[in-house]
């Protein structure tokens, strides 16, 4: 699907929708590039009506209900064999009780 | 009225009087499905053995004469984003077509503890992400109401597993109108608490500030039934909390009840039918007492474009979890890189490919303060909007979506339109308020809700605000 200029102004290059798809480790046919790039565009375009909002004197919030930090002590639990059979079972790859992982350098 | 019909209070005080056994109801539920999933695919999973062993379990009990909870023997619907151990979630998602659950989620826990008889697992979007549940990669749910139209989403399985008899009642989950949305679309009571009021443990994440656990009904006094027992703190989720404070029974009656009408909510792009119905069940209220007051959310415009940041940009950060290494979908590649690339292009659908982009470009360098630290301010004067609003009324009353159910494929090639669903809702997940979907009339065929949003902690009046409504509708 070609992007047509009367349709939404293309706010990102296909360089830029490369850019992202590789920093959230997302593999990306060319055809899915122009396709995001379309319809991301369109999302950022909706999304930056924020700017009107004035927020020059406003501190950001993360949470609504008045919580504070709660910690705890840095102790770990022991898994029964069970556990940690279930737990590796999910894993595709696993070699004498670990999951295996690709080298990574 | 066969028996998978009725409601959980309705089941609970058959079972105690010995009317019918929970293996009876349970297997009530379960030839419905057979009759009637075929059309409306409501399920994903069917846990028919499970469910039959802990309805024997319970049948024990009543014969025993011991004494069960309101819950017991009473067969529940799980969203397939809540772990049930042993039991397959896919989270509506190719990259975890093949994942057993190796715990119970603490809902889920508390619901078995409580002898709840649970059923299966529903369908949904993609992670939860989206409005119709035609994002699942199992198949698109049809509304029983009209096999044309959607659901509703994302808990669109939940929602018309119950509309359709398939369930007493069930669990969905709303980051910004999961619950409500499909809960108006399919005319059944949904509520989504107080953010934290339900733990979050055991529930695939998704955006974690705004998530949230709750109960879809066929009627408000249902809702707090379950309400009641999955609720609390948890130490598996330090973000869950009790309500501060003694929790009062506030009891309160209609005629002392202020309802604020917020201008916003009442503007262009609301379908005038909506408008119509929403108000004349809020006159209703009026005649039995109630004041009803206009008032103010002037940064509601700004509450969508704020949501549509804050949320991909969480999601993205979670949903960096499946790499193909420690559970789910794994695809071979000889380099690392390309085994993170190659899984995560074929396990995701586009829904969740697109919420993923946009979170990491909003977050990216160079883009983090114009996109998420101004929504998050904005999210505060949102916030405060609703705190300025609860001092003049005690609940505030509106629409739940705009339109009624909308047909399969409508929106689905649009993702602004579809996003568009949540511009009632969403708000009130930034605000990490409660608030419910009361079926309050319909248009032709299609079922309305009606919202009503309560102060943080207070869903017990919200609760009981819809009570009366169906009390005298009935």
């Amino acid at each position: 699907m070609e992007g047509r200029p009367w349709d939404t102004k293309m706010k990102l290059s296909k360089e830029q929708v490369n850019h992202i798809a590789k920093l959230a480790r997302l593999g990306l046919t060319d055809g899915e590039n122009k396709k995001f790039q379309k319809e991301l565009s369109a999302i950022l375009d909706f999304i930056e009506k924020l700017d009107k909002a004035k927020t020059e004197k406003v501190e950001p919030i993360a949470q609504t209900t008045g919580l504070e930090n709660i910690g705890r002590q840095d102790e770990s639990r022991a898994k029964s064999k069970q556990e940690t059979e279930k737990l590796l079972k999910l894993a595709p790859e696993t070699k004498d009780g670990y999951v295996k992982v690709k080298t990574v350098l | 009225m066969s028996l998978n019909q009725l409601t959980i209070t309705q089941a609970h005080n058959g079972l105690k009087k010995k009317e019918f056994s929970s293996v009876e109801l349970t297997e009530a539920v379960l030839s419905q499905i057979k009759e009637r999933d075929r059309q409306i695919h409501a399920y994903l999973t069917l846990t028919e053995e499970l469910a039959l062993s802990q309805a024997k379990r319970v049948d024990k009990k009543i014969a025993n004469r011991e004494e069960i909870g309101s819950l017991a023997g009473v067969p529940v619907a799980i969203k397939d984003l809540i772990l049930v151990e042993g039991v397959r979630c896919t989270a509506g998602s190719k990259i975890l077509a093949e994942y057993i659950a190796p715990y119970d989620a603490t809902a889920v826990k508390k619901l078995r503890q409580a002898g709840a008889i649970i059923i299966g697992k529903t369908n949904l979007d993609e992670f939860g992400m989206g409005s119709s549940t035609e994002n699942s990669a199992y198949g698109i749910t049809r509304n029983p109401h009209d096999l044309e139209r959607v659901p509703g989403g994302s808990s669109g399985g939940s929602a018309a597993a119950l509309a359709a008899d398939e369930c007493i009642y069930a669990l969905g989950t709303d980051t910004g109108g999961s619950i409500r949305q499909p809960a108006s679309f399919c005319g059944v009571f949904g509520l989504k608490p107080t953010y934290g009021r339900i733990s979050r443990y055991g529930l695939i994440a998704f955006a974690s500030s705004l998530d949230q656990i709750g109960p879809m009904t066929k009627t408000a006094e249902d809702a707090w039934l379950v309400l009641k027992v999955i609720a609390g703190q948890d130490k598996m989720d330090s973000t869950s909390s009790n309500p501060p404070g003694r929790a009062t029974k506030n009891k309160f009656q209609i005629k002392d009840l202020k309802i604020g009408l917020p201008k916003e909510y009442f503007v262009k792009g609301l379908d005038p039918e909506v408008e119509k119905t929403v108000k004349k069940a809020v006159s209703q209220y009026e005649k039995m007492g109630a004041q009803v007051i206009e008032i103010n959310l002037p940064f509601s415009e700004y509450a969508l474009p704020a949501y549509y940041i804050i949320q991909p940009a969480e999601a993205s950060a979670n949903l960096a979890r499946y790499d193909g290494i420690k559970y789910g979908l794994s695809e071979p590649a000889s380099q690392l890189l390309d085994v993170y690339l190659k899984t995560r292009q074929r396990g995701f659908g586009d829904e969740v490919r697109r919420r993923i982009m946009l979170g990491a470009y909003t977050l990216s360098a160079g883009y983090y303060e114009a996109y998420y630290l101004k929504a998050q301010k904005v999210r505060a004067l949102i916030k405060e909007d609703f705190a300025k609003a609860f001092e003049k009324a005690d609940v505030l009353m509106g629409p739940v979506s705009p339109v009624p159910a909308f047909r399969l494929g409508e929106k689905i090639d649009d993702p602004v339109s579809m996003y568009l669903s949540d511009i009632y809702t969403a708000a009130i997940n930034l605000a990490g308020l409660p608030a419910v979907s009361l079926p309050c009339g319909r248009i032709n065929n299609l079922p309305v809700g009606l919202q009503i949003i309560g102060r943080h902690f207070e869903e017990e009046k919200i609760i009981q605000t819809a009570q009366a409504y169906e009390n005298i509708s009935a």
